[in-house]
């Protein structure tokens, strides 16, 4: 086996390398670098001085009730949001999956809202759950319940994860269909001659066969809930009503570009970076392992 | 312990396309029925359907006593082999055998008993902890018979186990199939392309064509009476000569033609000599091709130069040629010329569509 690739020149194999380099190098070394550099600065109201403090702004951080608010409520968000969307999308496409005419079509339409990009879907739900604006509003009110998203924290966070997990859906259900389709037939069939009935067979043949899928969707909806919901949440709750729906990332903001404080929202963006690190690693681990069952 | 009756049994897809168009066979207790024929016959089709993994548009299909029409696959009392043997990747060996069997709620010691019986006769035993990826074929191949063993169900139904095994291994387990069902003495119905593990297994034979039944019964009984001409060129290899009978040479040598078109003659029954051929047939052939194979030789010989052209069907010689057997590797050389004679005794005719056997 060759693995050595032929260049004539020791250079070429640079050059050719060198674009992508540039982009990374650019676009997020040298940002994350100036956070990391931010993280240690700490400025005055007025942004007249500058001093190094090393590690003070992550020590205020943990020792802020606020943030760790911020740490439970997002990874309450995060689980909310990628156990429902998993589930939900999980048992479109097993529907979508049996033989039944026109399935081409809704299959297709299943995935369209993949394309709708975070910050409509935000507008979207605005529009349909506002207080005075929202049509289903109405509705819900006339069942007698006190629907008011901007001064119910527990109402606005219940739109945020019905958003985001009704944005993410589309995605999981095409790897869960691609998946489910991935199961040879006869297995299944099999399962049917063994005495499984339905609910049975899909417990013990077919869910366990989508295990790695399942795993993988769950790794990618955490981060999907930790950074892309900024969006959904900008346009819909701005973090509010008080801090109810303000996650780590919106936080970041928050705190950066409203408050003024950098050096703790750069901090708070290293501890992200981390936390970034620490999942793809995990994701890394067990899907490079492929075969979980 | 059941006998499998189907009537009249039809399968038309939304589409109209008509897989199977009205099939007939009465497999006994105990019996072991194959059906054979090429790809796309509807032999897969009609075997599903027995098991209830596919509708039935017509007809009925009944398992020991019973119309099973409506009834769900794990209600028919059947356990099935599959081509791809359709393990649980994600189970043991154990567990997959365990499964059908715990989905019916038998109790564990129970369940235990038969799986270790099973393994013990399959020669499973050291491997019931692992998984399927970690077995070979062939041991793939016995674990999805002990899953249809520890069943003890009223019917076996296997879809091609054999195909996805090496030739060698085909063959033992073939002869281990053939015990196996002999042993439990249970109701078995076999779908293959392969015509000699078909003549070999079967103690019916089902040969289809096109969605129906060519021929049923004994398997040299089939061979000897063919009742098609797609049975004498499906079941034999080499395939049976058919040879038109519209030239003259071969018509006139031939006593009680009337009614047939088609001559067929096996390639074993001919006999290279220069004696003359008293009802029989003589053909006068050039050779063009010699296959060895050890303890026989197959001389492939031309006729007349204007009947050449190509075969009508996959399978079939192309007219004009010839496939004799001799025995041993003493043969004629290529380009020789020989005279090729069968008795009359040994002539199979048929009409001129092929679609029915003339005389006895």
């Amino acid at each position: 086996m060759q693995k050595q690739a032929i260049f004539q020149s020791k250079l070429l194999p640079y050059a050719l390398v060198a674009p992508q380099l540039a982009i990374v190098l650019i676009f997020f070394y040298w940002p994350a670098a100036q956070a990391v550099i931010q993280s240690f600065l700490l400025q005055d109201a007025f942004g007249l001085s500058t001093s190094f403090v090393w590690f003070e702004n992550y020590l205020e951080l943990f020792k802020d009730p606020a943030y760790f608010a911020a740490i439970v409520r997002t990874f309450a968000f995060s689980f909310a949001i990628a156990i429902s969307s998993l589930s939900f999308a999980l048992l479109l496409a097993v529907m979508a999956d049996k033989p039944l005419r026109g399935s081409t079509l809704y299959r297709t339409l299943l995935i369209w809202p993949y394309a709708v990009a975070p910050p409509v879907v935000g507008v979207l739900w605005v529009f349909m759950l506002h207080p005075s604006l929202g049509v289903l509003s109405r509705y819900l009110r006339a069942m007698g319940v006190d629907w008011n998203p901007l001064l119910n924290g527990d109402q606005a966070a219940a739109l945020i994860i019905l958003a985001a997990a009704w944005k993410q859906i589309s995605y999981n259900f095409l790897f869960f269909l691609a998946g489910l389709q991935s199961i040879p037939k006869s297995v299944i069939e099999a399962a049917a001659i063994d005495g499984a009935r339905p609910m049975r067979r899909f417990w013990t043949v077919i869910f366990p066969l989508l295990s790695p899928t399942i795993f993988f969707l769950l790794v990618i909806n955490i981060v999907y809930a930790f950074f892309d919901t900024f969006g959904i949440i900008d346009t819909m709750t701005r973090g509010g009503p008080g801090k109810a729906t303000e996650t780590l990332v919106y936080k970041v903001y928050t705190d950066g570009l409203l408050g003024g404080n950098l050096g703790s929202s750069a901090a708070q963006s290293v501890i992200l970076m981390v936390i970034v690190v620490v999942l793809t690693g995990i994701q890394f681990r067990f899907v490079e392992r492929k075969v979980t069952y | 312990m059941a006998n499998v009756t189907l009537r009249s049994v039809r399968k038309t897809y939304p589409g109209g396309f008509e897989a199977i168009k009205g099939v007939d066979v009465d497999v006994g207790d105990g019996q072991f029925c194959v059906l054979v024929g090429p790809s796309g016959c509807g032999k897969s089709t009609l075997l599903r359907m027995v098991a209830g993994l596919e509708t039935i548009t017509g007809g009925e299909i009944d398992i020991g006593g019973r119309v099973v029409n409506q009834v769900e696959p794990a209600d028919r009392d059947i356990a099935m082999v599959f081509q791809n043997y359709a393990l649980y990747p994600h189970m043991s060996v154990y567990n997959n055998m365990a499964y059908g069997l715990r989905n019916r709620g038998m109790a564990e010691a129970e369940i235990r008993t038969r799986v270790e019986e099973a393994a013990r006769v399959l020669e499973l035993s050291p491997m019931l902890e692992r998984k399927p990826r970690q077995l070979s074929g062939g041991q793939r191949q016995r674990v999805a018979m002990g899953r249809a063993i520890v069943r003890q169900p009223k019917v076996f139904l296997f879809d091609e186990p054999l195909s996805n095994l090496d030739a060698k291994l085909r063959i033992a387990m073939r002869v281990e199939i053939r015990k196996l069902q002999r042993r439990l003495n249970t109701t078995s119905i076999y779908v293959t392309h392969d015509q000699l593990e078909a003549m070999t297994l079967a103690d019916i034979l089902v040969v289809m064509n096109g969605g129906q039944v060519e021929q049923i019964g004994n398997p040299l009984d089939i061979y000897q009476k063919p009742a098609t001409t797609f049975v004498a060129s499906f079941i034999g290899a080499p395939p049976m000569n058919l040879m038109p009978l519209r030239s003259d040479e071969l018509t006139s040598q031939i006593t009680g033609t009337e009614g047939a078109g088609i001559v067929g003659i096996r390639p074993e029954d001919f006999v290279i000599t220069s004696e003359a051929a008293s009802g029989g047939v003589a053909l006068g052939l050039t050779v063009e091709a010699i296959e060895h194979v050890g303890a026989e030789t197959f001389v492939y010989g031309s006729r007349r130069r204007e009947e050449q052209g190509v075969a009508a069907n996959p399978g079939e010689l192309p007219p004009g040629e010839v496939i004799v057997r001799v025995p041993g590797t003493t043969g004629p050389a290529i380009g020789e010329r020989i005279r090729a004679v069968a008795p009359r005794d040994k002539l199979h005719l048929f009409t001129a569509d092929g679609r029915k056997r003339v005389g006895p």
